[in-house]
């Protein structure tokens, strides 16, 4: 019996060291060529790595970083990785679509498809990672455009950077992303930077509606947190006081304890820019809380969704919501929502869908600028040619606005509306530019 | 007398730690006036919102704590019952009789018909997971049916998935729960009273049933000891059976009562409340049903004071997310200092 027992277990090992081998013999002799053309700055280690791809494919790759060959005939593979299932879905799906509509209308870039590999980052740090590593292990995939949270944005740009992948989020906010300090070099974004947002709401509370005390609550995610502290970091340098900077799991059941906590401190005005879940649910309970009567509601694009409204009940009558001014009011902007609503039969359901189709076309441009194409219709993409064409994009005309990237990979043209919901929509009632 | 070992030394050094870190908290929150001022109709709203949240957690902890008396086993997905149940009762009863309006002309007749399809679907998933996934493992080490009741969560959870959408689902409201009662002196929200008064109904109505009913008699006998139960006549198959079917029953009440206070659903919603249930039936002591619900008064009442009471005291930033420390801290001192928990394990002689 015993002896029986240990063979199946040293049956399990060798199965899972065969599998382990498998993996990464697949995912090696990418990487390799990777490697030594980065690591070889020797002309001759990088003259062999050359030939090599020279004998299969005519072209020469002499990027520092390593190519990507397309052979005649196949699509260009790009990737999407945002949050499509779960409670969150809705911001993630629309975005999706704008991948997708921008693709259809782009058609074939450089005489190839363009075929997209969708992913979910779930909005967490783990789906984030998960969906990086997936993306990171095909050596055929040449960018990405997500994530959705910068939660997930944060683990996922050192996965896919290490391996020289150009990523475009088209809705990260977070400031941490782009800070020179902490940004991944292959990482890019349409959507803007939460600098501006949360000043644009320090400024809309403190000069339009006249309030001075103010208490912000977070869950610990990089998107929440950076967007409460800039607001905390505006609203008192504007001279306003903020009375409480809370946090909160993002999966909390019970948050009367927290809201009494924070009516304790005495607020005006409450900032909670966090996600559709707990957002919910701050909004329904701080209606029953005493000594919170008659205090103003106001969170952020994480929440900006048909799905929140309802979640809310008819609790989220009158409160504000910050995000991207979407009065863009372009001729692209009208294609793109007939388009919409002919494909997936209603109207954008989250503010980043126009970001979405932007950043897509930002990569299909670059893609097309740097490919090389052969006589035979193979092509070869440089992963670091292609990062230096995104970092170099300027005045390009997209929905948003005028896409310019800066050195730090911001790229947006960043407006911002404050939105008050109406009769269970979201109706702009303040517009801002830095 | 046994000798000082250094194991002893480090639990003590221990023990005086979370003593003095509590202590320290308490003194900075009300001496040095650490953090917010709270008066005294906030604490106990602290105290009342903790109660709420407590007695969901008992609702479900009896669930685990039966199982766990008549299989010794932790059934996993018991949290999967209580979202069945409350995912179920809300997409199939709940949302189309407010769409007829039926809600506010009979909120009550409506609320019954809610209640029972959750109780139904918790019981029918309940006795679908016990006769696929347990009883065919009975015999099998203690290991097996842990591992197995996992897959068994996760499969429910994507079930439910598949059945209705991964987006939340908002829970119809009903005006009779809005605002507030008061009672006893306390200022109670009217969904949390409603809460707290079914939960202590149902409470009271299971123990009655264990300790007075011919079934409650069967089912404490396969808890004792299960060849013995056999050889008095007693269908031990049929016994677990039905200890499923009670302990699901609650947890579709469970489900139904948190939607009630939530009004939000998902299908990973039975995850979190299942762990902290699991945590509240150790911390009463396991395999006790006064046990299960008073560690689920007590895990609930800890969350909600516990943040702004020793935390705060402390100047930890943002205390409230950190209720969960609190919460999985009282496991681990449960563990160490009383692993039979606060109630006490009844332990038959086959378990000891």
């Amino acid at each position: 019996m015993k002896r029986i027992s240990w063979l199946t277990l040293l049956m399990l090992l060798l199965a899972m060291a065969l599998v382990a081998c498998g993996g990464s013999g697949d995912a090696e002799p990418e990487a390799d060529t990777g490697d030594t053309d980065t690591a070889a700055e020797t002309d001759t280690d990088a003259e062999e790595a050359d030939t090599s791809e020279e004998a299969a494919a005519e072209l020469t790759c002499d990027d520092a970083i390593g190519c990507v060959e397309i052979a005649a005939g196949d699509p260009i593979l790009i990737a999407s990785a945002l949050v499509i299932t779960g409670p969150n879905e809705s911001l993630g799906l629309d975005s999706q679509y704008g991948v997708e509509i921008a693709i259809e209308q782009r058609g074939e870039v450089a005489g190839h498809a363009v075929e997209l590999q969708a992913e979910d980052e779930g909005c967490s740090a783990e789906g984030g990672q998960t969906a990086g590593q997936k993306i990171a292990s095909n050596p055929s995939i040449v960018g990405v455009i997500g994530t959705s949270c910068s939660g997930a944005g944060v683990p996922m740009s050192q996965i896919v950077c290490a391996e020289g992948i150009a990523m475009i989020s088209p809705s990260n906010t977070a400031p941490v992303l782009t800070d020179p300090e902490s940004r991944q070099t292959c990482y890019f974004r349409t959507a803007h930077n939460d600098k501006v947002q949360g000043r644009a709401m320090a400024e809309y509370v403190f000069n339009e509606l006249g309030l001075t005390k103010a208490a912000a609550i977070h869950d610990g995610d990089p998107y929440t947190e950076g967007l409460a502290s800039v607001f905390r970091d505006s609203f008192i340098e504007l001279g306003g006081e903020v009375v409480a900077f809370e946090a909160e799991a993002a999966d909390a059941t019970n948050v009367e304890p927290l809201l009494t906590s924070i009516a304790a401190s005495g607020p005006e005005i409450i900032y909670y820019p966090v996600f559709i879940p707990l957002g919910s649910l701050i909004t329904k309970t701080a209606k029953e809380i005493d000594g919170l009567e008659g205090v103003v509601l106001a969170a952020a694009d994480g929440v900006q969704s048909p799905d929140f409204v309802d979640a809310s009940g008819g609790a989220a009558e009158g409160m504000y919501v910050s995000g991207p001014d979407l009065g863009f009011g372009n001729d692209i902007y009208a294609t793109f929502l007939e388009t919409y609503q002919a494909n997936y039969g209603s109207e954008p359901t989250a503010p980043f869908h126009a970001h979405a189709y932007d950043a897509t076309m930002m990569l299909l441009n670059a893609i097309e600028s740097v490919a090389q194409v052969g006589d035979d219709g193979s092509m070869l993409i440089g992963r670091q040619a292609l990062l230096d064409a995104l970092g170099s994009t300027s005045g390009m005309e997209g929905i948003t606005g005028t896409i310019t990237c800066d050195e730090n990979g911001d790229c947006a043209d960043p407006k911002i509306a404050v939105s008050q919901v109406q009769d269970g929509a979201f109706s702009s009632v303040w517009s801002y530019e830095p | 007398m046994r000798r000082f070992s250094y194991i002893d030394l480090v639990l003590w050094l221990f023990r005086i730690g979370i003593i003095g870190v509590v202590l320290w908290g308490v003194t900075g929150k009300f001496i040095l006036g650490v953090g917010n001022e709270y008066t005294v109709s906030d604490w106990l709203d602290f105290f009342v919102s903790g109660l709420s949240q407590g007695s969901l957690y008992a609702l479900i902890a009896l669930g685990y704590t039966m199982v766990y008396g008549v299989l010794f086993m932790i059934n996993f997905a018991h949290g999967e019952f209580f979202m069945a149940g409350a995912m179920t009762s809300t997409v199939l009863v709940a949302l189309p009789l407010q769409n007829a309006g039926y809600i506010d002309r009979f909120p009550l007749l409506s609320l019954l018909a809610i209640f029972v399809s959750a109780v139904l679907t918790s019981v029918l998933v309940a006795v679908l997971t016990e006769r696929i996934a347990y009883r065919p493992l009975r015999n099998a080490p203690r290991l097996v049916p842990l591992i197995t009741a996992i897959g068994a969560s996760f499969f429910w959870q994507y079930y439910f998935r598949g059945l209705f959408g991964s987006s939340l689902l908002p829970f119809p409201e009903f005006a009779m729960f809005n605002g507030k009662i008061a009672f006893w002196g306390l200022d109670f929200q009217k969904a949390d009273f409603a809460v707290i008064i079914t939960s202590l109904l149902v409470m009271f109505g299971l123990q009655q049933f264990v300790q007075r009913t011919k079934t409650g008699r069967a089912i404490r006998a396969v808890a004792e000891n299960k060849d013995a139960a056999t050889l008095m006549g007693i269908d031990v198959n049929r016994t677990i059976t039905i200890t499923f079917i009670v302990g699901a029953s609650m947890a579709g009440v469970a489900g139904v009562l948190y939607s009630i206070v939530f009004r939000q659903l998902n299908f990973v919603m039975g995850f979190i409340p299942g762990i902290k249930a699991f945590t509240a039936a150790v911390l009463g002591g396991i395999g006790s049903i006064p046990g299960a619900a008073l560690g689920g008064l007590f895990l609930g009442i800890i969350e909600a004071i516990g943040p702004p009471l020793f935390l705060e005291g402390l100047g930890v930033a943002g205390s409230h997310q950190l209720k969960d420390v609190i919460a999985f801290t009282m496991l681990v001192l449960v563990l160490i200092f009383r692993p039979q928990g606060i109630i006490g394990e009844r332990l038959a002689e086959k378990k000891a």
